[in-house]
């Protein structure tokens, strides 16, 4: 039964979300924003179960003195720093001027832009090592990179100025991105959508059973 | 003394004289400004009476659904214009089975729809607008009493249904088959032909192996396709004795990922060497999660990391770290996005449907083997339907043919159905 219940009500939700897109009519209409409000619920519960293991993982960091353990200090003071000063602020937590709201916007913000910025970085180094010539694929992904970046600057369109209008390297740049590049993603997506078909039907069935816990 | 009369006359000093004739030139003035104020008053006054009416008012049931929704379309008034306009708003009144109006909404200027999503099937509805002006409005024609109507099917998707139909069709044809043991031909997919030889590494060489499973919940079919591979990874693990981290974004997926591995340890015989802590919860924010990640990747330093699931703006951050310690990384994700950033950092790349097909060539099992065939079918009908397309689109695009035409249009029906 451990089993069997789990494959049952992924059986049911899964054919209730396939049946609900088809049939507008009542009660069909109302079961996906259902099922979605009960995995909200679920959610929300797990939670906590969520906080108790990152701050069971980051006490034990620190009782046993592991290597980094004062980052592990960190978590837990930022966890109970955020946590009470939302809760103290009530409902209007997140209100313009309330302390949740200048803790977010003047510790949060700024950290999550600064590991966002590091993209900047890491594209650099990545387009290095994948724009190399080693061979025919990788230069052939080189030279539309190359004129891609080329065309999407001004200095691109000013080394061709001599050409005629259309054959300019911003009109090749656009060229390559409507046309080779939407192609070549539309065919990952198709594989993508069937793909999806596909697992969605082995779970539904049954057969994909490792998210219950292997097989 | 007789005083003459002249001797008698007041004089009147230059600068009183001044005074006073300032004084009535500004009585003058103050008098002629409100007479001429007065007809300005009346102009406007007669304007603003004068708003028009919204018109070309029309309700109709919404098409497909449960009966609740109607819509309503009209033509803006003439006097709702952006310079020198007069209208202020409108307000959308309904009348039930002829009843009272009802106010159901006040909309801005330039509305010309409006969704009534209270309607019941049993009653009778009729709508009218009135446009706003500053001291005046204006009330359209009511529309004709009419009902909702509730559908059993969305006709719209018939197409989409026909076409999921027939893949579904295939996939279970291919299952069925498969179970009557006929063998199926799966090509290789290099980067799940790779997971024992980048387990076997990080053990070699005594480092753990890294695996996040992107940062979406279980209700993403990706990230359900990311734990199937972890249950072949956390079982190699088991196998070898590795050790594994798994640091995840979503509460959710830490208890369904240590229901996994749970299993591959017991499945391994080694129950005893399975620990709740090789799968922490982090945060559900996505680069807090980013840099907890990346912090463990240069503390640890992982000798296998495994990138599958569902991935954004964080995929070439994680990849990235993992290429600078040297990590061998086995990278999927069915986001077309992230997968060139994955292909430029990673040694090997699931795109797209080789994730989901993971779990079925991982597993050897002949059900889920045929399950890919039956995907092979739709791809075969999606590739005739592409050509099709393509031929068509060309020849009515250079010889404008009318039987041609007709094909395009019908081929736009089937797959821009929604």
């Amino acid at each position: 039964m451990r089993r069997e219940i789990p494959l049952l009500i992924t059986a049911i939700a899964g054919v209730v979300f396939v049946v609900q897109y088809f049939i507008p009519h009542s009660p069909f209409n109302h079961l996906d924003g259902w099922f979605s409000d009960w995995f909200s619920i679920v959610q929300a519960c797990a939670i906590v179960l969520g906080s108790l293991n990152l701050l069971m993982i980051s006490s034990q960091k620190i009782a046993r003195k592991k290597e980094g353990w004062g980052y592990a200090v960190v978590i837990i003071v930022s966890f109970f720093l955020i946590t009470i000063i939302g809760f103290a602020g009530g409902e209007e937590f997140r209100d313009v001027g309330t302390g949740f709201d200048w803790l977010y916007n003047y510790t949060y913000v700024p950290l999550s832009s600064t590991m966002y910025a590091i993209l900047a970085f890491f594209v650099a180094s990545a387009s290095y090592r994948a724009f190399r010539a080693r061979n025919a694929e990788a230069t052939l992904l080189l030279l539309a990179a190359f004129f891609v970046m080329l065309g999407r600057v001004p200095i691109g369109d000013l080394l061709t100025m001599w050409m005629p209008e259309g054959f300019r390297m911003s009109n090749l740049a656009t060229w390559i991105m409507d046309f080779p590049q939407t192609a070549g993603q539309r065919a990952i997506m198709i594989g993508i959508a069937l793909g999806l078909v596909s697992t969605s039907l082995r779970v539904i069935l049954g057969i994909e059973r490792s998210h219950l816990g292997g097989e | 003394m007789i005083v003459e009369p002249q001797q008698a006359r007041v004089v009147i000093p230059g600068t009183v004289r001044f005074l006073l004739l300032a004084f009535l030139a500004v009585v003058v003035s103050i008098t002629s400004t409100a007479t001429a104020s007065e007809p300005n008053a009346d102009s406007t006054l007669l304007e603003t009476q004068q708003v028009e009416p919204v018109t070309s008012l029309v309700a109709q049931d919404f098409k497909y659904d449960n009966g609740e929704r109607i819509e309503l379309f009209w033509v803006p008034s003439v006097d709702d214009r952006l310079v020198d306009g007069l209208v202020t708003g409108y307000e959308v009144y309904r009348t039930v089975n002829e009843g009272d109006p009802q106010r159901l909404a006040i909309l801005p200027p330039g509305a010309n729809t409006f969704r009534d999503e209270a309607a019941e099937i049993d009653s009778v509805y009729s709508y009218y607008i009135t446009t706003l002006a500053e001291e005046t409005s204006a009330k359209s024609v009511a529309t004709e009493p009419m009902t909702s109507e509730r559908e059993w099917l969305n006709r719209d998707r018939g197409y989409l249904f026909l076409i999921a139909f027939v893949i579904a069709a295939a996939v279970i044809f291919f299952v069925e088959t498969a179970k009557r043991g006929k063998k199926l031909f799966i090509r290789k997919i290099a980067g799940l032909e790779a997971i024992d030889d980048a387990v076997g590494r990080a053990t070699e060489m005594g480092r753990p192996v890294l695996f996040v499973p992107g940062i979406h919940d279980m209700d993403d079919v990706q990230t359900l396709a990311a734990l199937t591979i972890l249950g072949r990874v956390s079982r190699t693990i088991a196998d070898y004795d590795s050790k594994i981290f798994m640091p995840v974004s979503r509460s959710l997926v830490m208890t369904a990922a240590r229901e996994t591995i749970k299993s591959s340890y017991m499945a391994a015989g080694r129950p005893d060497a399975y620990n709740d802590d090789m799968v922490n919860y982090v945060t559900d924010e996505q680069f807090g999660y980013v840099a907890s990640v990346d912090g463990l990747i240069v503390r640890e330093k992982p000798a296998t990391i495994f990138l599958l699931g569902a991935f954004f703006a964080e995929s070439l951050i994680l990849a990235e770290t993992g290429n600078s310690v040297g990590a061998i990384q086995i990278a999927g994700t069915a986001r077309p996005a992230q997968l060139p950033f994955f292909i430029a950092a990673c040694d090997f790349t699931l795109i797209g449907e080789e994730l989901f097909a993971a779990s079925a060539y991982l597993s050897d099992e002949p059900k889920q083997l045929g399950s890919l065939k039956g995907q092979d079918v739709g791809k075969g009908i999606a590739m005739f339907f592409v050509i099709a397309g393509t031929v068509a689109a060309t020849i009515s695009y250079a010889w404008d043919i009318g039987p041609v035409n007709d094909v395009l249009d019908w081929l736009n029906q089937v797959f821009s159905s929604n």
